[in-house]
């Protein structure tokens, strides 16, 4: 409610800018997980504005209704222990009630079981290094030229006239569409986090840990994302970009790149 | 305002002595609270203009005034410099000025202790603030101060570990002498249970503040040893753990949320009945809920680590534990509805701070529940999402309590009546600009945006934009308070009560408050805490 | 006059209890809390954390499992080494004793000491990850250009919960002399 009303004034205020992107919500995303994850948030958003109008609306009514103007004399009651216990055990049996669909997602985030192909995730600073394990392929992945110069301090370059500012990459990880592809996460430095928001997926990268993630890409096409954790100067500067392709495509991929391609790309299919 | 206090101790034997030496020598809590509140304010600008160069840095796209290093020490500044500068020396300047009244204690246990424990903090935060001329500049990596990061900070480092420990040896002194008055020096006919709310309030923040700021101090040696002295706590080369800096920190920092909002619940507590003119519903009960919520800060704070790895089980229990805090937080917010429902409302200044701390607190805690779901939080975390999420339970709660608080006791400090109306143009206009502000993080967080990056792809361009003007708005409307203040000497007298039939203690005394108060123990009720006859 | 010694003296006594509360969290920050957290890490395994001395296991192989364990290595901050796993992977039964090598190369004209930090994932697994020799108990001295041949003496123990498939076992490379340099 209070979010409509707001976007609603802004728009108001704002209408007829220029190429405006009002993204207002979390991406449904391109995995199965991923639309869980927008389904918990979608109703921890729910449950908060039913619960946000009866309470709002119960103090507005209050602050309309019981004004020292409207001639009212003040009522003399100072507690309840019938109502203070309901307004107590309602709420429990709501949070119990939201933790179970949290619960059932939260294990199946952490089954990494079977995956199709292993990617060993690198953080540093300030860029990602990706090793296919059983690829025999590896490579470093930065900030794309252009968005490195038009990031500069007094650069002249727009960076609208950029493509992708700053969320380009010279390199991107790529993967086959529909495999379960496993990400171990470690960093060279400092800690990272490795965030993409269309996979749901975010994981710390620290130094002399390994950290698993895992996500099964359902639809071609290429997702975004950034490191999550304050992680220096140009922390605001280390881009992901994940390719989904199909199978054979990637392939190819990994032929040109001096990969070796098996068979766990085609057994995804 | 201090003038005034001055002005009023005429009448007393042993008035303020003179000059500058009144303020470095006094132990005179009144004197205290003000120094304590008037440091508070100025770091509050100080913090403030940090957080105005961070958000013109934001406005657009592309790096339009300062480096990336300089801006991660803007944001790390400005965290450090509002929480342990602004927002908890404020309410620590409350409670010398306001718990010795309550409880009708002539002045604070340790008046000695008293003033060392404020004349730690400027020159803790000279140190601090000297950090941004040293070579490498300020601290910037975050407020938070994770290893292995932090110990890349430059020649700052060992100025900012010596002042966080300088800070946390002015709280853990602070709350001691508070904790001390509150149990020692009450009225005898005051029963602890039936004390005003925001002595018990402080009673309890004083509680969690003896707990966890000696841990911070630990940990930060920790981290001070592993640069200098060889140790390994934190680095994984000789056996330690980064993470577990991340355990023993929020071990501190989820009890520290707590320091910052116990106190304003306190407040508004005391406000809302009086301008209801009704009791405070469920009295008790908000003091048993205040002791759930610092119980429980002390087991949820693996919920700032939910992306660093760790077992199911453990996520499953953090996740459990921290929607339970919303139990007894919504009993508050349910009791102030209460307290509200059929009084007979008016609506000066410190009412409309503690209505607005009421609504959008509510706002903070809603988005606080999201944030405890596992798999949303692993979107929500570290993006702007959750900078909107405390900024919100920070900005229009703690803060705007304070500034309630103000409007609310500033006639029995002065013994002047503020400009209601400059009062009334200060609460919309801040109420206003901190939705534009804060709002938006909400969109710009669930859209991808992390937090603590100087430059952002074009897709979040515009929320930015809203949110800057909203700070700026936000910016200039607190001078608003600082014009409000410095007038406040030509407002009308204000009476003893100042507000309608407000109940408790410190109404019994003339406005302004005489610099000795309660040199015999005042008669009170033991069911109500305040004379009966004084109805 | 006797009213206020005897607050005083209370004030003093409360004084005294404060402080020692002070006193305690501090220990117990400082002092307590970095061990219990390794004994935690240990017990638990939370952390990916194994077992930092020779364990001696003798079990029983469960030879009708299979559980698969890969082999992850990183340098720390482009330390000086080339350092690898002979093998990216292996299929073990839990219970039974395999040796894996790893093998490290200083690219560097002077001599370097190594330390290897392991970290075994999913976290789960790490309590049942059990090393019985291992390069990582002590640190590695390279003479220049010394390549090292470096064994493992490892057995997943049978208690591993059964929904495991794949464990990972990364060694990561510290330069002990840059950290010490550092300090």
């Amino acid at each position: 409610m209070i979010r409509k009303s707001l976007t609603g004034l802004i728009g108001l205020v704002w209408a007829g800018g220029a190429s405006a992107d009002w993204a207002l919500n979390m991406p449904q995303g391109v995995t199965d997980l991923s639309q869980e994850t927008y389904d918990l948030h979608m109703m921890g958003f729910w449950v908060c504005t039913v619960i946000g109008v009866l309470v709002f609306g119960v103090m507005i009514f209050s602050l309309i209704k019981h004004r020292k103007t409207s001639g009212v004399a003040p009522a003399k009651f100072s507690h309840s222990t019938s109502a203070e216990v309901t307004w107590t055990i309602i709420p429990v049996i709501i949070l119990v009630a939201m933790c179970i669909p949290a619960a059932k997602t939260m294990i199946k985030l952490e089954d990494t079981r079977n995956p199709d192909i292993s990617i060993v995730v690198t953080g540093y600073q300030w860029r990602w290094h990706y090793a296919y394990q059983d690829q025999d392929l590896a490579f470093y992945s930065s900030l794309a030229r252009p968005s490195l110069e038009a990031r500069q301090l007094g650069s002249t370059i727009d960076p609208y006239s950029v493509d992708n500012y700053l969320l380009e990459v010279d390199r991107p990880m790529v993967v086959p569409v529909g495999a379960k592809v496993r990400v171990l996460l470690t960093s060279n430095d400092v800690i990272h986090a490795w965030w993409v928001p269309e996979l749901a997926l975010k994981k710390d990268a620290i130094p002399g840990m390994v950290n698993e993630i895992w996500f099964r890409a359902e639809h071609t096409g290429t997702v975004r994302g950034q490191c999550a954790e304050l992680c220096g100067k140009d922390h605001g500067y280390m881009p992901i970009v994940v390719e989904v392709v199909e199978p054979d495509e990637f392939d190819k991929w990994l032929t040109a790149n001096g990969g070796t391609p098996k068979a766990v790309a085609a057994a995804a299919k | 305002m201090t003038t005034a206090v001055a002005d009023a101790a005429h009448h007393v034997e042993h008035g303020p002595a003179k000059g500058f030496s009144r303020w470095l020598f006094t132990t005179n809590h009144k004197d205290i609270g003000t120094m304590y509140l008037i440091f508070s304010l100025t770091m509050f600008f100080v913090g403030g203009t940090m957080a105005l160069i961070v958000r013109s840095e934001l406005a657009q796209p592309g790096l339009q005034f300062v480096h990336p290093e300089f801006f991660n020490q803007m944001t790390t500044m400005h965290a450090l410099v509002m929480i342990f500068g602004a927002i908890m020396p404020a309410f620590v300047g409350l409670a010398n000025w306001m718990v010795p009244l309550q409880i009708g204690a002539p002045d604070m246990a340790l008046p000695r202790m008293n003033n060392w424990s404020f004349w730690i903090l400027p020159v803790a935060f000279c140190m601090l603030l000297s950090t941004l001329f040293m070579p490498g500049g300020a601290p910037a990596g975050g407020w938070t101060m994770y290893p292995p990061l932090v110990l890349q900070t430059g020649d700052s480092f060992p100025f900012l570990i010596f002042s966080i420990h300088l800070m946390g040896l002015s709280s853990i002194m602070g709350a001691i002498n508070i904790i001390v008055t509150i149990v020692n020096m009450r009225t005898p006919q005051m029963v602890l249970i039936r004390m005003p709310l925001f002595a018990w309030a402080w009673l309890i923040t004083a509680y969690l503040l003896l707990a966890v700021m000696p841990v911070l101090a630990g940990a930060v040696t920790m981290l001070l040893t592993d640069q200098f002295f060889g140790t390994s706590f934190f680095l994984a080369a000789g056996g330690g753990d980064p993470v577990m800096y991340q355990h023993i920190f929020w071990f501190f920092g989820h009890p520290e949320v707590y320091i910052m909002i116990l106190p304003a619940f306190g407040i508004v507590s005391e406000i809302i009945p009086t301008f209801s003119r009704k009791p405070l519903f469920g009295h008790d009960s908000m003091v048993y809920a205040l002791a759930a919520i610092a119980f429980l800060s002390f087991i949820v704070w693996a919920h700032h680590m939910f992306t660093v790895g760790m077992p199911l089980s453990g996520q499953m229990f953090f996740m459990f534990a921290t929607m339970m805090i919303s139990v007894p937080t919504g009993v508050k917010i349910f009791n102030w509805a209460s307290t509200m429902w059929r009084g007979a409302m008016t609506f000066e200044t410190p009412m409309l701070f503690a209505l607005a701390f009421v609504f959008l607190f509510t706002i903070g805690g809603f988005s606080g529940l999201m944030l405890a779901l596992v798999p949303a939080d692993i979107q929500y975390h570290d993006s702007y999402f959750v900078v909107a999420h405390f900024h919100y339970v920070l900005v229009p709660g703690s803060l705007f309590a304070l500034m309630g608080a103000a409007y609310y006791w500033l006639p029995k400090w002065t013994g002047h009546m503020y400009n209601e109306t400059a009062g009334k143009v200060h609460f919309w206009l801040s109420a206003i600009f901190v939705n534009v502000l804060f709002f938006p993080m909400h969109f710009l967080g669930l859209a991808g945006m992390p937090r603590r990056i100087p430059d952002y792809s074009t897709q979040f361009a515009d929320f930015n934009m809203v949110a800057t003007i909203g700070a700026f708005g936000f910016g200039l409307s607190q001078l608003i308070f600082v014009y409000v203040l410095l007038t406040c000497k030509k407002g009308p007298p204000a009476t003893a009560e100042v507000w309608d039939h407000p109940k408790g203690l410190e109404w019994t005394v003339p406005s302004p408050a005489p610099y000795h108060t309660f040199a015999e123990p005042p008669k009170v009720d033991r069911t109500v805490a305040f004379p009966k006859d004084y109805d | 006059m006797n009213d206020k010694i005897t607050s005083e003296a209370k004030n003093r006594s409360l004084v005294v209890q404060l402080l020692g509360w002070v006193v305690a969290m501090f220990s117990f920050g400082f002092f307590v809390l970095p061990p219990l957290y390794n004994v935690f890490c240990e017990i638990t395994g939370f952390g990916g954390r194994t077992n930092t001395a020779a364990a001696t296991v003798v079990e029983t192989p469960d030879v009708n499992r299979t559980v698969r364990v890969e082999f992850v290595t990183s340098v720390n901050e482009y330390a000086p080494w080339e350092f690898t796993a002979d093998t990216s992977s292996m299929d073990v039964h839990p219970g039974q004793m395999y040796y894996a090598t790893f093998t490290a190369k200083n690219l560097t004209e002077v001599s370097k000491v190594a330390q290897a930090v392991p970290s075994i994932s999913p976290i789960v697994a790490s309590g049942h990850f059990k090393k019985i020799e291992c390069f990582c108990f002590t640190s590695q001295d390279f003479s220049a250009h010394e390549q090292k041949e470096m064994p493992v003496q490892f057995i997943l123990d049978t208690e591993l919960p059964d929904y495991i498939d794949t464990v990972t076992l990364q060694y990561t490379f510290f330069d002990t002399q840059r950290v010490a340099a550092a300090n």
